[in-house]
């Protein structure tokens, strides 16, 4: 048998060539008579070392990265389909790179393993062990299954998703929905995404039980536009999935049903809102709705839904495969099992970083990360997307879970951390906030509808040195009008940055206006 | 990328005719449309109206509720620069100058040869390699601004095409 070699195809090693260097081995190798067998995997979530090219020996997959396709007639003069080690680029074994060895693999245990769409190879690495399981039992012993995991909603809220399912479960109903949160909109978060891209089936699989537990037979994934890959991919896998009975109207002979169609947003990140999404399902604006009544109860087309996140969805397998406690084992405190991080902004090695709650952004940033990209000081990092905190060095070493972050004013939300050198304004980080907010607003709201206006405009006096000290104590308040008055968290949580700006790093708001410098 | 936006309704209709039976079908709609032909027009609305039993104001404000949804033909390829905080850390406010300046055109407008659309995007999921830019539905990672101004040029050439 020919050389098995990988060369990923999820959105960071395509954006980074990986198309040109699959191409440029089949030639090289074709040139010299040489055979190989290309696979074009996912990714292992090491983007700093993409395209991460692997290559199967006797004695494992070993590593070679960053690829550039200039790089491929060296590196098979080296001895690339032997495993050779003797290349400025070779990594060893693809598993022994402590970046990899040092997480916890739960929900990524696949990612960059396979061949995203190959059903036999999620069967070969224990896929739909978890659907399986759920198929023998009760509606009320899965849901039971997954409260005991202590599984919290992994979009942001940390709301427990087990709760929830109970509550769709005891809603009777003629129609019930899982609705899928793939509007993945806070930049520095790409998990969502990696998981969707190479690992589809887990995704389905989290589905398919979810719809089990609840009594939902339509399934429907809300993913974002600006994912036209993995569009692509959910669609070939939901096809294959449905030809082996993983999903329609007999689920492995079951005869229990699930349907699931996947549905594009159109560049709103109000949709990533739980009830802005649900109206933008249903083919509206995607203005907020008030709570109550809980989507649980009256979602989808008024129906009760479960809408959860990817992650959240994905984490459900390994739960219902491996027992509840398996999953509950990890963690801290009321924060249990794995978070998936994601190191983002400027950083010299970023990627996904799974791990239990209650590591430290610093362990993250220095020891995963190795610091900034471009060498300079570390001086801010913005957690958990456009709606958190930045937090400055001295919370460093505060443990990542829910409730200490929450205690500080600070958020884990979605997992991004974007780093930031010293060369960051904080004001215009600021300003930023403000203005995003002005831009995907759903404009329901006064409060943040006006009053992200209005915050770019106070920013803008304070930086351009008017009345400073009454337009910070106008954007103070404006801030707490936000957090008070918004009927939702895009109002609600903006002034968050804001104000972790302002009390972080006072100074940045009282600099020599532009062009006053010298 | 497309050379032609030209519509008729009955190809907005065709489209409509093969989504209008999904459950909230205004959106996978106007995807198709968009995809059809690089934008939705005008004249489209009242015929989505009329198939969907709504109301054009309906139609028009889900249209211009979604920023990507556009009104006016884009030109031959839309280029997408990320202004998101992580690609911030990494350069995006100079490279996003850069761009207006080499294109001559601010955002949602497209330069006068009608080849490039300028558009802004908040986050493209590429967030541990920024810069990133996205060209038609291709994601570039590590865009400098000469990096940038390679893709234009190579967007520019046009591919001859021989007759025999």
């Amino acid at each position: 048998m020919s050389v098995r070699v990988f060369v990923p195809r999820d959105t960071t090693a395509l954006s980074l060539d990986a198309d040109a260097v699959a191409d440029r081995l089949r030639r090289e190798a074709a040139d010299r008579g040489l055979e190989l067998t290309l696979v074009r995997n996912g990714s292992r979530g090491l983007a700093w070392l993409e395209p991460l090219v692997e290559v199967e020996t006797a004695a494992g997959r070993v590593a070679y990265g960053p690829v550039a396709p200039g790089d491929v007639p060296t590196l098979l003069d080296a001895g690339l389909l032997e495993g050779e080690g003797d290349h400025p680029l070779a990594l060893g074994p693809t598993e022994a790179i402590p970046y990899l060895a040092r997480q916890q693999r739960l929900t990524f245990a696949r990612i960059g393993v396979t061949d995203p769409l190959s059903i036999a190879d999620y069967l070969a690495h224990d896929g739909f062990r978890g659907l399986e399981r759920a198929l023998d039992l009760t509606d009320q012993d899965i849901v039971e299954e997954v409260k005991a995991s202590g599984l919290r909603g992994r979009g942001g809220a940390a709301f427990p998703t087990g709760i929830k399912w109970q509550t769709v479960l005891d809603t009777p109903a003629d129609q019930k929905y899982i609705v899928c949160n793939a509007d993945e909109g806070d930049s520095g978060t790409f998990a969502d995404r990696l998981l969707m891209e190479c690992d589809p089936y887990l995704l389905i699989e989290g589905m398919a039980i979810a719809g089990l537990a609840v009594g939902a037979t339509q399934g429907y994934i809300y993913l974002r536009s600006e994912y036209p890959l993995a569009k692509e991919i959910l669609d070939a896998a939901i096809a294959r999935a449905e030809a082996a009975g993983y999903l329609g109207d007999d689920l492995r002979g079951s005869g229990r049903a699930f349907h699931l169609e996947v549905r594009l947003g159109a560049g709103a990140y109000i949709c990533g809102e739980e009830t802005s999404l649900l109206e933008s399902l249903e083919g509206k604006r995607g203005l907020v709705r008030f709570k109550p009544p809980l989507p649980a109860i009256e979602g989808l087309f008024g129906r009760p839904t479960v809408v959860n996140n990817v992650l959240s969805l994905a984490a459900v397998p390994f739960i219902l495969a491996e027992g509840a406690e398996a999953y509950a084992d990890h963690g801290m405190g009321r924060s249990r099992g794995t978070l998936a991080l994601q190191l983002a902004g400027n950083v010299r090695r970023g990627g996904l970083v799974e791990l239990a709650f209650g590591t430290t952004l610093r362990t993250l940033m220095e020891d995963f990360g190795g610091g900034t990209a471009s060498g300079r000081p570390l001086r801010a990092v913005q957690v958990g997307g456009p709606l958190c905190a930045y937090l400055p060095e001295h919370q460093w070493d505060l443990p990542l879970d829910y409730e200490t972050f929450a205690e500080v004013g600070a958020g884990v939300g979605h997992g991004g951390v974007v780093m930031f050198d010293d060369s960051v304004d904080m004001a215009e980080q600021a300003r930023f906030s403000m203005e995003f907010c002005k831009v995907e607003s759903c404009g329901k709201c006064t409060p943040c509808r006006i009053g992200s206006t209005r915050g770019v405009e106070v920013i803008d006096r304070i930086r351009a040195g008017r009345d400073r000290d009454a337009n910070l104590a106008l954007l103070g308040e404006l801030c707490e009008t936000m957090e008070d008055g918004s009927l939702c968290a895009m109002g609600g949580m903006t002034p968050f940055p804001v104000q972790s700006a302002l009390r972080h790093f006072p100074d940045d708001f009282r600099r020599a206006p532009e062009g006053d410098r010298s | 990328m497309r050379d032609s936006h030209e519509w008729t309704p009955q190809a907005i209709q065709a489209e409509i005719d093969a989504l209008r039976h999904k459950p909230g079908a205004l959106l996978p709609i106007l995807h198709a449309i968009q995809d059809r032909i690089g934008f939705v027009p005008e004249g489209a609305v009242p015929i989505i109206a009329d198939s969907l039993g709504q109301t054009r104001a309906e139609v028009h404000g889900v249209i211009s509720f979604y920023h990507h949804f556009r009104t006016a033909p884009p030109g031959h390829h839309v280029v997408q620069v990320c202004r998101a905080e992580a690609c911030q850390a990494r350069g995006a406010r100079a490279l996003e100058a850069h761009a207006k300046d080499r294109l001559g055109v601010g955002y949602h407008q497209t330069t006068p040869d009608r080849e490039i659309t300028l558009e802004a995007v908040y986050c493209l999921g590429n967030c541990a390699c920024g810069p990133s830019v996205r060209v038609d539905d291709a994601v570039r990672g590590r865009v400098t601004p000469e990096a940038f101004d390679a893709l234009v040029d190579e967007l520019r050439t046009q591919p001859l095409e021989v007759i025999a």
